[in-house]
This record gives C-alpha cells, structure tokens and sequence, in this order.
C-alpha cells in the first residue's frame, strides 16, 4: 500500500466507467431511500389501509407495480424496502469495520499471546460457516432490525481484523514509528497518527466490499423468515411473495423489483469497491 | 510432511470443533435461559409438566453441568429430539442429509468444471470479448441471490413453460422403480441444480482467471513458446496446470459448504434437504434441530479447511516441511 494522492485516486476513479455506473445507481438509491415519504404513500405498507384496493393487481395508473395478496401497493414497498437493505448494509458494515480494527490493531500492536489469543479466535470466527452461524444467532436473538445488524457484524468482522493486523505489523516495524517512539510517544499516539491513517485506505476499500454481502445477507435471513416483522424490506417481500403463492400466479410483478433492487445495490457496491481496491492496492491493478 | 505439521494442524481443527460445541450450547442455553419456557411459549402447562421436561433436557443443575451432560451425550451420538417430529434429531438429518448431497454436490462439482473452463479461456486472452462478457456475467451472479434466482426459474421453466415440476423429490404419490424412479428424480433434480450451479460458477471463473494471469507472464511460458509449441499446447501443458492449485484448494473448501449450501433455494423447491429442514426449525423454533443442523454444518466445514491444509502441506514442501 503506498500513499496515493488524492486527486489521483479521483482521476483514476473517474476513468473507470464501471465504477461510475456504480456509483450513480447508489446515489440513485440513496436519494429514494432518503425521498421515500415524498414518492410514494406509506398507506401502501398497511395491509389495513389497503383493505378497499383490489388483491393481485397487475400494474397499472393506479399502482405502478401492481399490489400484492393483501392488496398493498408493491411499488410502496420496493422504495420503502430499499431503506431498510441499504440501513442494514451501512450499519453492518460500520461495526464489521470497527470490531474488526479493534481486534486487528490490539492483535498488531499487542504482540505475544494477546496476539496469539485473538488470532486463534479469529480462525474459528473464520472457519466457522457464516450463514449457518448467523441463522442460528438471528433464531436466538428473535426478529429485530438491530439483531439482524448485529448478527451480521459479529459474523463478518475476522477478515477485516486479519487485514488490519497484517497492515499494523509492517507499519510497526517502519523508521518512523520507531522515532516518535524514541521522543515519547505513547501507544496511543502511534496507533492514532501512524498506523491508523496508512491502515485507513485498506479498510475503506474493505468497508465498500462487506457492504453488499452485508445486504445479501441480511436479505436471506429476511427470505427465511428472520426479517424485522415490522418493516418492509426486500427480503421480506420477496419472502412473502413466495408465501403467498405469487410464483404460481405468475404475480411477477410481486416478486421482480425488489430482486432487481438487491442486484442493483449489490452490484453497484461491488463495481466500486473494487475499483476503490485496484487504486489504493498497486498490487491488484495489473488484473 | 512433518508429523509436527499434521498433529498442529489436526489439533487446530478440533479446537475449532470444540470452540462451536460450546458456542453452540452457550448460545442456546446462555442467550436463551429457559428453554423449556421459550419452547412452549403460549401453551398452557403445568409447572409440574415444565419440571419434567426440564429433567428430560438435561436442565437441573448449573451451567456447567449442563454443558458436561451436553457433551457426554453428543460423544455418544446423541443430538436430542425435535420439538416438531419428536423424532431423535440424527434420524431427521440423516434423512434429509442424501437430497442435499446429491443437489449441492452436483450442482458444486458443475460449477467447478464449467467454472474453471470459462477461467482459463478468460484469463488466458485478456481484455477480448469473451474475458469482458464471462467477468461480466460472474460479477452479476455473484450479486444475485441465489433464491430470488431460484423464483425466476421456477416461475419461468415450471409455472410459464411446464418444462420441469414445480418442487420436491419425485412426482407426488410416484409408483415407478429402478431406471423410472431415478430418471422422475433427476427431473425434479435439474432446475434446482442449474440455479445453484449459477450461482456458484461465477466465483470459480473469477479464481480461475486471475490464477490464469497470473500464469501468463511466468518465464516457463515464454520458453515453451520458444520451443514452438502451439498456443493450445502451452496453454494445456504448461499454463494449466500451474495454475489451477488456488482452484482445487477452492473447490475442497467448497465441498464442505455442500451442506449448508442450499437453505433458501432448497425451501423455494421444496427439496426434502438439510436447507428445508433448517428452515422449518426456524419456523418452529426448534431449538434442538437448529443446534443438531449448526454442529453439522460446522463439521463439515472444519473437516474441509483440515483437507485443504493437509493437501498444501502435502503439495508445497515450503508449507508442510519434508
């Protein structure tokens, strides 16, 4: 990892028309997650409120997506789902990142059987398979959208504390640790002005990455019934198009937007995550 | 190999075993203190009734006893009863273990093959047409989920075109044997098996190809072209296989997901696997089913990673030692 300016990594952002792509279909995103009670009504979420509408209706003026068994408006909860996936994904990944920091610098720096301690405990985080392992949390911990979050950062964090531990053994060891060192420093100044700023880059390109699995993830617990039961959320639609039959009634309308919704978002954080890793990681940009 | 190497490395798996073991108890007994309470939530019983039960489960006495009675049974095999059959969980899973091999095992065993082709033509003509339209089509299934991509195909393949049953093992109420029964089944196998296929093939492509070009640049390429060896000699005789080992260690650790691969595509064809009977023990909940499923799937997994690293130390003398 050498210091790449940073109007470097914007030009070479720019020049990547895949990660272009990505990124405008997130601020597409984003801006109807935020927009969401100026788009559409959330009467169109209650089964109550949508008692009058009719049930299985193919879109038309009146509902752009059609409705659903019960009568609601799928379009209402397609733009009121992508606020849920996108929320999951952003907080997952936010304390995937930050257990995964914690234990990769205290692991760096602490050396010896701190270090060995926490290794061992990232393996078997790490070999443990992270479906299962989430499905049976989220079971335990009963439906919530802040379980869901925190099933799946305590699933995910290991990769990430690897990562950061790698990264702060080599810094440890550079000239300039050693000096600050020798005028005094203490282990929290080095941490704060020297490791964390040459770790930073890695770890974004880490975050951009784990938020789209994050997203995948959180949609297959919703499919398996493991959602927040009050929200709307594309897993949860997609779980309960399937309840209710919509594949037999070729309800496609049901079942499309919000798994086109997920591939959107999904592919979006991919494209650019990657195109974040190729800049900061010389290495990979041969590839 | 040194035995030095392989006892460390055994070692490591079974503390990794015995780490899930108690995290598969704790969570279940910790997290949730009463399981009896939790079990028959809403149901009226008496504190009687609840006493026993308690006493069949293994709930008298502390934590710690509890967990050594946890462990002496599961040494001896047994992982309890299901709350919604009453039948021992090992019979459940080991009924609902033969569909679930068979579908994720060839659904794996394609991707691989299908996979590891479309690597190799991608990385070995970088930037053509075919590289940017195979990385293309693995980025998107990478990105879809593989149950929203099984919806598609049964809404389109069984319910628009009637070309393959809409779920389960054979046709319902089946009388056919031998050759018929097999051929019924393998009907009803293939839908289900092409859509976990898609969606795995996507990340062997990707290995494949960046292993590929890594390969294309190594000095021993030059020289067989130097030879005059043909383009499709150098690629098959010296490219491939250099540059296949980051596959095959892929695809073993791959085979220890076969188990736990399929939960949600197996529920949407009503596939009588481990992934339906993980989600109707999540439905119930069925705690004891959960924690047999958990254990097993976990197993599968660490026994994999144990072969992968046993296999390098084997093939790398650096990493196993002579």
């Amino acid at each position: 990892m050498t210091a790449v300016s940073r109007n470097e990594v914007f030009r070479r952002f720019r020049r990547d028309r895949l990660a272009m792509f990505g990124l405008v279909v997130l601020v597409l995103f984003a801006l109807m997650a935020i927009l969401a009670p100026l788009l559409v009504d959330d009467d169109g979420l209650s089964a109550v409120a949508s008692l009058d509408n009719p049930t299985w209706a193919r879109p038309s003026g009146d509902f752009l997506l059609g409705t659903d068994h019960l009568g609601r408006s799928v379009a209402a909860q397609f733009v009121y789902g992508s606020r849920v996936s996108l929320f999951v994904g952003l907080m997952a990944t936010i304390f995937t990142i930050a257990i995964g920091s914690i234990v990769g610098v205290v692991a760096g720096f602490a050396g010896r059987w701190v270090d060995a301690a926490l290794m061992r405990l990232t393996d078997w985080f790490l070999v443990i398979p992270f479906l299962p392992l989430a499905i049976v949390l989220a079971a335990v911990l009963g439906r919530g959208i802040w379980n869901i979050i925190f099933v799946i950062s305590i699933t995910s964090w290991p990769s990430t504390a690897r990562l950061v531990r790698a990264q702060v053994l080599t810094v440890k060891e550079r000239l300039y640790v050693d000096r600050a060192r020798a005028l005094g420093a203490s282990q929290l100044h080095v941490v704060r002005r020297h490791v964390l700023p040459n770790v930073a880059p890695l770890i974004l390109a880490s975050a951009t990455l784990a938020v789209p699995i994050s997203i995948l993830t959180e949609t297959t617990l919703a499919f398996l019934g493991l959602g927040d039961p009050t929200q709307a959320s594309w897993g949860k639609t997609l779980e309960e198009a399937f309840q209710a039959g919509a594949i037999s009634r070729s309800a496609w309308w049901y079942y499309l937007p919000a798994g086109l919704g997920i591939v959107a978002v999904v592919l979006a954080f991919t494209l650019f995550g990657r195109a974040l890793e190729e800049i900061l990681d010389p290495r990979l940009r041969e590839r | 190999m040194r035995p030095r190497f392989v006892i460390g490395k055994v070692l490591g798996a079974l503390s990794t075993l015995l780490f899930v073991v108690v995290v598969n108890f704790f969570l279940f007994r910790v997290v949730n203190d009463d399981p009896v309470e939790s079990m028959f939530r809403g149901r009226n019983l008496s504190a009687e009734q609840k006493d026993r039960l308690r006493q069949q489960f293994n709930l008298d006495g502390s934590k710690l006893q509890q967990f050594w009675a946890y462990l002496r049974e599961l040494l001896q095999g047994n992982l309890g009863v299901s709350l919604q059959s009453r039948r021992p969980v090992t019979t459940e899973i080991g009924e609902a273990l033969w569909p679930t091999i068979a579908l994720v095992g060839t659904a794996t065993t394609l991707s691989m093959v299908i996979g590891v082709v479309i690597g190799i033509r991608a990385g070995w003509r970088r930037r053509s047409a075919f590289d940017v339209g195979s990385t293309t089509f693995s980025m998107f299934t990478y990105s879809v989920p593989d149950f929203w991509l099984a919806m598609l195909a049964l809404g389109l393949f069984s319910v628009q075109l009637g070309v393959f049953p809409t779920g389960g093992l054979e046709d319902a109420g089946t009388t056919a044997t031998g050759i018929s029964l097999l051929l019924d089944q393998l009907h009803h196998m293939a839908l289900p098996c092409l859509v976990l296929a898609i969606a795995y093939v996507g990340e062997y492509a990707i290995v494949m190809r960046s292993s590929m070009l890594d390969t294309v640049r190594e000095d021993y390429l030059q020289l067989a072209r130097a030879k005059g060896l043909r383009d499709v000699e150098v690629r098959r005789r010296h490219a491939v296989p250099n540059a296949i080992l980051p596959v095959v260690s892929l695809s073993a650790l791959n085979f220890g997901f076969v188990l736990s691969g399929s939960i949600a595509v197996e529920s949407i064809f009503s596939w009588p696997g481990l992934g339906q009977a993980t989600l109707e023990a999540i439905r119930g909940p069925d705690f004891p089913m959960l924690q047999g499923l958990f254990l097993l799937f976990s197993a599968a997994v660490i026994l994999a990673n144990l072969a992968v690293d046993l296999l390098y130390g084997f093939l790398d003398p650096r990493v196993g030692g002579r």
